[in-house]
């Protein structure tokens, strides 16, 4: 039994080689939820980008949100596409939409039984995932119902 | 300048396959099986392949056009266009693309075609086998979320939730192409005919998507000759007209990590009006539609997003019944499509379009003169085009 949510030897994430997205995955080592925001207009920016496709200022700063959200959608895998995930069994993907960051979406899986009923709509909160022994070592960001 | 418009401007001329095999059994290299295509195309036209002067594709075919012209021995290159974006979101594109070529005198004879041969190259439908990942599949591939399927169930499982669309209405649309294929001794499918029991008793992909509900992975290649309207009528057989072509996506549709505003969707919501406004034409004129599946789900939202029915109603319309190609109300995917005759990435679609109004489907729709194509739902961008015959120009 892996002590992750799915098994080891999944990809593991690193930020692009412009860096955009690096304060988010470093963030996530410290337990904390980064998303930017638009300095010019307040727009919360999700994924990661240049520039805020509300105002078009290229002032974006990244800003720790609540890891509070509500399933937006949900999908349950039973065929395994990657060889880490052969004989591993169903697992449930999530979008997960922010009340507190104007509704960006963020994916991460459902932890708990695997086979749950999954309400659409249903409060979940954010479970941190630390990878220490990975190289480079990283996290991820899990939810679970409240 | 006047009204801008590719309507009853140019004609599919030729349609041209290889067989179609199972993923990783094509006999030939992925490179012949598009000069094949490409050749069966012209004959059909009844034109000299080195008169070929164009040729549109998509989903980064690895078939370069230069190498094409080169190995064909055609008398100059004019034009060679790529449409961007994966799936088989380009298939319509690129039939519009090579259209708009030749209305407007860069070229004079246009092959859009496609070829795959997954033995030689890789499959669709793997994750990535690599150590570390970045960009927007960081923020999905370590959650397990690396397939097509896996990328599009949680549109479909959001969709399905708000309008309470149920399971058979997908069933429905798994059911009518697999009908379909057993007349058509093309399809891969042919001989395996699907029944409601062994639908519902196959295996989950990934929820909302059984077994059934996936589009296969293929070998082989497609091609279609485009010629100016005025010279497809010499031609020697009945020219399918292309009414319109549109492509594109809605607002922020490529918004990053699953970020689009309107997600529950299979990407249509600006690209269909475009579609039925330079056809000057309406969903209820639509004879036959061949809709891409990649998934049935995107099926059931690319129809909702044509017009043919309101969401709450997909339960209703979306029964075997009606999709059959004889005596449905909308015949559907009439030679299997992606799903039982060939994954082409959909070109077969477009080919199978242009049987209709020639007369020549296994599967005839009856009085086809309006002839539909939606290609690559829930991708950036999508397409879609509808072909007429000469009466409705």
């Amino acid at each position: 039994m892996s002590k992750y949510h799915l098994p080891e030897g999944m990809p593991i994430p690193v930020p692009e080689n412009d860096d955009l997205s690096k304060p988010y995955w470093e963030g996530l080592r410290q337990s904390k939820l980064m998303v930017q925001k638009c300095q010019g207009c307040g727009t919360y920016v999700w994924g990661p980008e240049w520039i805020c496709h509300q105002c078009r200022s290229f002032d974006l700063a990244w800003e720790e949100v609540a890891g509070k959200g509500r399933i937006y959608s949900w999908e349950r895998v039973w065929h395994p596409v990657h060889p880490a995930l052969k004989d591993h069994g169903p697992y449930i993907v999530v979008l997960v939409e922010l009340p507190g960051a104007q509704n960006i979406r963020m994916i991460g899986n459902l932890l708990g039984n695997p086979e749950q009923e999954i309400p659409i709509g249903a409060e979940v909160e954010v479970a941190f995932e630390h990878h220490n022994d990975a190289d480079p070592a990283y996290s991820l960001a899990h939810w679970r119902l409240v | 300048m006047g009204r801008r418009t590719l309507r009853g401007q140019v004609a599919v001329v030729g349609i041209g396959e290889t067989t179609y095999y199972r993923h990783g059994q094509a006999p030939d290299p992925e490179f012949k099986l598009a000069l094949k295509a490409i050749l069966a195309a012209a004959e059909d036209a009844g034109i000299d392949p080195t008169e070929i002067d164009g040729f549109a594709s998509y989903s980064n075919d690895r078939n370069d056009p230069s190498r094409l012209a080169a190995a064909l021995g055609t008398k100059q290159l004019r034009f060679s266009n790529m449409q961007w974006g994966g799936g088989g979101g380009g298939g319509a594109a690129a039939v519009g693309n090579a259209a708009a070529a030749i209305a407007t005198g860069m070229a004079d004879c246009v092959v859009v075609f496609r070829a795959l041969a997954q033995g030689q190259f890789a499959r669709f439908g793997q994750g990535p086998q690599v150590p570390t990942i970045s960009g927007d599949l960081a923020m999905q591939a370590p959650y397990g979320l690396m397939s097509p399927g896996q990328r599009y169930a949680m549109k479909v499982i959001r969709f399905m939730h708000e309008h309470g669309v149920e399971q058979e209405a997908l069933r429905a649309i798994a059911l009518a192409s697999y009908h379909h294929a057993q007349s058509n001794p093309r399809a891969v499918m042919n001989g395996r005919p699907l029944d409601e029991e062994t639908y519902d008793a196959s295996r989950w992909i990934v929820e909302p998507f059984h077994l059934f509900d996936c589009c296969m992975e293929n070998d082989g290649a497609a091609a279609l000759i485009v010629v100016s309207a005025e010279r497809a009528k010499d031609m020697p057989h009945k020219p399918s007209y292309l009414l319109s072509a549109a492509g594109g996506s809605d607002y922020r549709c490529g918004a990053p990590s699953h970020n689009h505003p309107n997600y529950a969707s299979s990407n249509f919501a600006t690209v269909a009006p475009n579609l039925y406004e330079m056809a000057g034409l309406k969903p209820s004129d639509v004879d036959v539609v061949q809709s891409y599946e990649n998934f049935t789900g995107g099926v059931m939202m690319s129809l909702v997003e044509h017009g043919f029915f309101p969401p709450e109603a997909a339960n209703d319309f979306l029964k075997p019944e009606n999709l059959l190609s004889r005596t449905g109300q909308l015949p559907l995917n009439t030679s299997g499509g992606n799903l039982a005759e060939c994954y082409m990435h959909g070109l077969e679609l477009q080919i199978e379009a242009v049987r209709q109004l020639r007369g020549t489907s296994t599967a005839q729709a009856p009085d086809v003169n309006v002839s539909m194509v939606t290609a690559g739902p829930m991708v950036t961008p999508v397409s879609s085009l509808i072909f007429g015959s000469e009466a409705t120009l």
